[in-house]
């Protein structure tokens, strides 16, 4: 594979391992839905990356061009990205009624409370 | 050609260092904006892979509106984040991430060339919508009329999960919160 | 925002373009890069500026998060709507070379109004979250 190939895929799985770690380490629930969010748009990477044509136009049919890029990865991921929005915006109402209710939204101190009741 | 792929490794590391930052800044805020800005460029980057629809959706949704909200839900849950208390780095969570990320680099060796033209995933299905799109359907813009058309079952799946989604915030955080905090609602 | 007087009259000024705008792309979605995800999120963030630049009461004025629900609903309705007359018009669910006469002229009329479908309730959803969202911290 090129070496353009093998730094695309590089940068994607480190994309994807920081929104992991992001997802397990950070204490704040908006940070974890900030990580998970990371990780998300790397594997919309991935998948664009799957579908791209080298030296094929947009999926648009003009006139006279043969070579296009794959539309498939495309539509999946345009559904992916507003699911996406969907789950970011029902955690984050979440992290609002928890704040409410016990007072915080961070890790350690939400599992100090849980056990202590 | 030579200009594309430079602006495509600059862009990819760009995207690193940034994500880099949200990680390790502590004023929640701030890598809320971050993400804003991860948003906007990974839709450059999806523009670059010819990817347009997608990449006006991840500037619309990402950058639009999910900066938006998680802006609203910091204004009521304020905006510093606690420091581990234990140790600057998490251990176990860095080995487990170390691991998965040099099993999955190792995996890049039996990926078909990136951007090949008869790769294995352009060969069953897509040249069907390609080539026959124009007969079958008549809509230039063939991500329209895979989504719209051909995947049209998900497409209503999608509607109703965007609905359903509404309505599960609606149910969280519909009402009005009243003043005192002993009643429940 | 009453002493940020440019932002107020630009802001005036864009809204109703950033509105045409999304509809642009909701009906060019066939021709072009667009479609109904796009242009619904496009229409909310004009609502987005209104209720940062005017405020949250006078913006619920305007979209009354009652009628905004009535639309998400019917949005998924449309959408179903047309599987199932496809359905009555002798063909699979969703198969829109029955909905006309001519079965290319059925595919155009079945994608627009799906596409119609999917806008409103995209429109009307992100509206309802911004609103929800923004209106949780203020005193009942």
């Amino acid at each position: 594979m090129s070496g353009l190939g093998v730094w695309n895929y590089v940068i994607i799985i480190f994309l994807m391992m920081i929104g992991l770690y992001m997802v397990m380490s950070c204490s704040s629930l908006v940070k974890k839905l900030i990580g998970l969010n990371v990780f998300q748009t790397s594997v919309f990477f991935l998948y664009i990356s799957f579908g791209y044509v080298d030296g094929g136009a947009g999926p648009l049919l003009i006139e006279g061009v043969t070579l296009y890029s794959n539309p498939l990865p495309h539509v999946l991921i345009l559904t992916a990205i507003v699911v996406g929005v969907a789950t970011t915006a029902v955690g984050l109402a979440l992290s609002i009624r928890i704040k409410e209710s016990f007072g915080t939204i961070e890790e350690d101190d939400l599992h100090k409370m849980d056990s202590s009741i | 050609m030579m200009l594309e792929q430079w602006i495509d490794v600059f862009l990819l590391g760009f995207l690193a260092v940034i994500s880099i930052t949200v990680l390790r800044i502590r004023d929640v805020f701030t890598a809320v904006m971050l993400f804003g800005i991860y948003s906007l460029t990974s839709a450059s980057l999806f523009m670059v892979l010819d990817a347009a629809d997608v990449a006006f959706t991840e500037a619309a949704v990402g950058a639009g509106i999910s900066t938006i909200l998680m802006l609203a839900t910091l204004s009521l849950t304020g905006r510093k984040e606690k420091s581990l208390v234990k140790r600057k780095v998490a251990i176990l969570p860095l080995l487990v991430v170390t691991v998965t990320g040099a099993t999955l680099v190792y995996g890049i060796r039996d990926l078909p060339p990136f951007g090949a033209a008869d790769n294995p995933v352009h060969v069953h299905v897509a040249p069907r919508y390609i080539h026959q799109s124009a007969e079958e359907i008549d809509v230039p813009n063939l991500v329209t009329g895979v989504l719209a058309s051909y995947r049209g079952f998900d497409t209503l799946g999608e509607v109703v999960v965007i609905f359903t989604a509404g309505v599960g915030v609606l149910l969280l955080i519909g009402r009005r919160r009243r003043r005192e905090k002993n009643t429940n609602e | 925002m009453s002493d940020h007087l440019i932002l107020r009259i630009v802001g005036k000024f864009l809204i109703p373009y950033i509105m045409l705008f999304a509809l642009y792309v909701q009906f060019h979605g066939d021709f072009g890069p667009g479609g109904g995800f796009q242009a619904g999120v496009i229409f909310a963030s004009a609502f987005v500026i209104h209720t940062l630049l005017f405020g949250l009461e006078s913006t619920l004025r305007i979209a009354p998060p009652a009628v905004l629900k009535v639309i998400a609903a019917s949005g998924v309705l449309l959408y179903a709507g047309v599987g199932v007359v496809s359905l009555f018009a002798g063909g699979n669910f969703l198969d829109y070379d029955y909905l006309a006469a001519d079965p290319i002229a059925g595919q155009h009329i079945g994608i627009m109004l799906v596409e119609f479908g999917v806008g409103l309730t995209v429109t009307s959803v992100m509206m309802l979250l911004f609103f929800t969202f923004a209106g949780r911290g203020e005193p009942a």
